[in-house]
């Protein structure tokens, strides 16, 4: 047993208990260990994936209580691959934050590392209840986060998000506990081994708790009819915070992805792909809502904040597929898109910050200073989120259509995905010659201080991430495949978990 | 004993939802509470309701209650009183920087 795996867990707790006792520090201390926990997670994330890139499932149990008594954290590929993503994300946007955002409130640094701290438990635990309680930690972090900086716009926004994954919470503890009553237990891999052995008497109760369960999980990722509070409350965030929370949404993803498959599969009984029917029409709708919010945003942020809406859509057309090709676009499109929409938050703010009048807004204004600069990151962002060849965006959706076409419905699936890319295009577009090009004579450059180069940095790196994941492309798509054909076979994750011998286990139920 | 708490979590959750479903903040907060406490029931009743016996198990005996759900309960417990306090203090926010305790924001 390694302990290397509840490091992500520990290093963000640990850091953000001393920041919040550390509050007297002067601001440069706090922002250099708050910075070195954050950088300190890429290691960790890069020995991991190191460690699980052969295949291997490493089950850290806490306190050695054998599963499925104890709480185990599972580290496998895709698990190590978003505590990867959360590790550049987090890093991005707090040097971003670095750049000044981080002294508009108190704390910040705490609740960040807070934030990490949730994330990063929730891709690594093995348990239903604890997913439920990283949840919680991540979502407490966000609200906070949220309202960093204050002022009416987001206090309103905030109250949405707040109550809505209240009710959000509330549905996850009834799905638990529906699922705990007819099977006994809450560790994943002993659910996928007792789903298989539920009679017709219980089934229709695992069932329910399943798709309520998969409402709850729509809501975090915000999935159509329940995604409206997003791009409202992610525009109103500074734009450090928004460019964190591109990964929150990834976790509802990330749920879907990792209990589906495992639990509720092909190898689930009665229950098996219960979640087949329902996930890809709320998938397609939301892809094409998310399109033509976009398409319909009158500012920046709120553009990036319907395309968080429309990435969800795509990821959810290809996790709907429930086959490994699926699986493989959805790993590849979910790195590609989480660094994407972190880049256009970054972007929009920096945007924000140079235009002294108009601020975010794509109406014409006086020219922006800087813009062979800004322009030439945008150009570079555009290019990537609106899925043109040559940088990752392309290589993502390509997956995605490649992994449609074997499924059934493939016309629907191909029709709408190309439309709304058409859709996205256009809408960048627009929001470039908006942005860069009609304008009016403005202040010249020597005028305006360059923007911080903190900042700058921050999105050139988050691009230089996804410029990578081209260069990189064949060692890329080939994780992803790898990752999804783990994914696609429970067995392995259940016998990691539970040892070969699951029998000493049934004396237990025996009792019940 | 089981129709009884049914009832109870019923009445709780079908209360909880219509005062969800009001316009102003503190007819919401209220809703959350009751729906949480829907839950926290619910959760208890999932291990099985067990009348008389022993709170601990030991080999040979064939009913206990199942301990669980109680963790689980306290964890909910904890964390949905978290939530609310939270919540209040952000309608009070709410209250003041937009000068209503509509959830909109504002006074409407």
């Amino acid at each position: 047993m390694t302990h290397l795996v509840i490091l992500p867990i520990l290093l963000p707790l640990v850091a953000g208990s001393v920041l919040l006792f550390g509050a007297r520090l002067a601001q440069g201390a706090r922002r250099a260990l708050a910075f070195a926990a954050t950088l300190a997670l890429l290691p960790v994330a890069l020995l991991l994936l190191e460690r699980v890139h052969d295949g291997t499932q490493l089950v850290y149990a806490l306190g050695d209580w054998a599963p499925p008594f104890g709480i185990v954290l599972v580290a496998d590929r895709l698990a190590v691959v978003m505590l990867l993503l959360t590790a550049v994300v987090g890093v991005a946007s707090l040097l971003y934050a670095a750049a000044g955002d981080d002294a508009r409130g108190p704390q910040y640094h705490a609740l960040f590392q807070f934030q990490l701290l949730g994330i990063n438990g929730a891709f690594l635990t093995g348990d239903l209840f604890n997913l439920f309680v990283f949840f919680e930690v991540l979502l407490i972090a966000s609200y906070a986060l949220l309202l960093h900086g204050l002022g009416a716009r987001r206090v309103a926004a905030a109250i949405h998000v707040v109550v809505l994954n209240l009710i959000g919470s509330a549905l996850f503890l009834f799905a638990v506990g529906t699922l705990y009553g007819v099977t006994g237990t809450l560790n994943l891999a002993d659910l996928a081994r007792v789903m298989p052995l539920l009679g017709p008497d219980v089934a229709p109760l695992a069932r329910s708790g399943a798709l309520l369960l998969l409402g709850v999980f729509a809501l975090k990722a915000a999935l159509l009819p329940l995604g409206f509070w997003l791009p409202r409350a992610y525009a109103a965030a500074t734009g450090a915070t928004a460019a964190l929370f591109a990964v929150l949404t990834k976790v509802g993803v990330y749920a879907v992805l990792r209990i589906y498959p495992l639990v509720f599969g092909e190898g689930a009984g009665e229950v098996a792909n219960v979640a087949a029917a329902w996930v890809p029409p709320v998938a397609l709708l939301t892809l094409a809502f998310g399109a033509l919010g976009v398409l319909a945003a009158q500012t920046l942020r709120s553009m990036a904040g319907w395309m968080v809406v429309y990435s969800v859509g795509t990821l959810l057309v290809a996790v709907g597929l429930f086959t490994e090709a699926g699986y493989a676009a959805a790993v590849f499109y979910m790195a590609h898109s989480t660094l994407a929409i972190a880049a256009v938050f970054l972007l929009a703010d920096l945007v924000a910050g140079q235009r002294a009048t108009a601020g975010d807004r794509l109406d014409v204004a006086d020219a922006i200073p800087h813009r062979v600069l800004l322009g030439g990151l945008f150009l570079i962002t555009a290019v990537t989120v609106a899925g043109l060849p040559p940088l990752s965006g392309f290589v993502g959706k390509l997956m995605v259509l490649e992994a449609a076409q074997l499924a059934p419905g493939a016309v629907v699936n191909w029709s709408v995905l190309l439309i709304a890319a058409l859709v996205v295009i256009v809408a960048v577009a627009r929001a470039g010659s908006a942005l860069f090009w009609r304008t009016v004579p403005g202040p010249a450059d020597a005028a305006t201080p360059r923007p911080d180069a903190r900042a700058v940095g921050a999105v050139a790196g988050l691009l230089a991430c996804l410029v990578g994941l081209v260069a990189w492309g064949g060692a890329a798509t080939s994780f992803a495949w790898s990752t999804a054909g783990q994914l696609a076979d429970p067995s392995g994750y259940v016998t990691a978990v539970l040892g070969p011998d699951a029998a000493a286990r049934e004396q237990r139920r025996s009792l019940r | 004993m089981e129709a009884l708490v049914a009832v109870a979590v019923g009445v709780l959750t079908g209360t909880g939802v219509f005062l969800l479903l009001r316009a102003r903040t503190f007819p919401v907060l209220l809703g959350l509470t009751l729906l949480s406490y829907a839950v926290n029931l619910f959760l208890f009743a999932s291990g099985r309701l067990v009348l008389a016996s022993a709170p601990l198990t030991d080999l040979g005996l064939d009913s206990y209650p199942d301990p669980v759900p109680q963790a689980l309960v306290l964890t909910a417990i904890v964390i949905g009183f978290g939530m609310t306090a939270l919540l209040v203090v952000l309608a009070l926010r709410a209250l003041g920087d937009t000068g209503g305790d509509h959830v909109d924001g504002g006074e409407r």
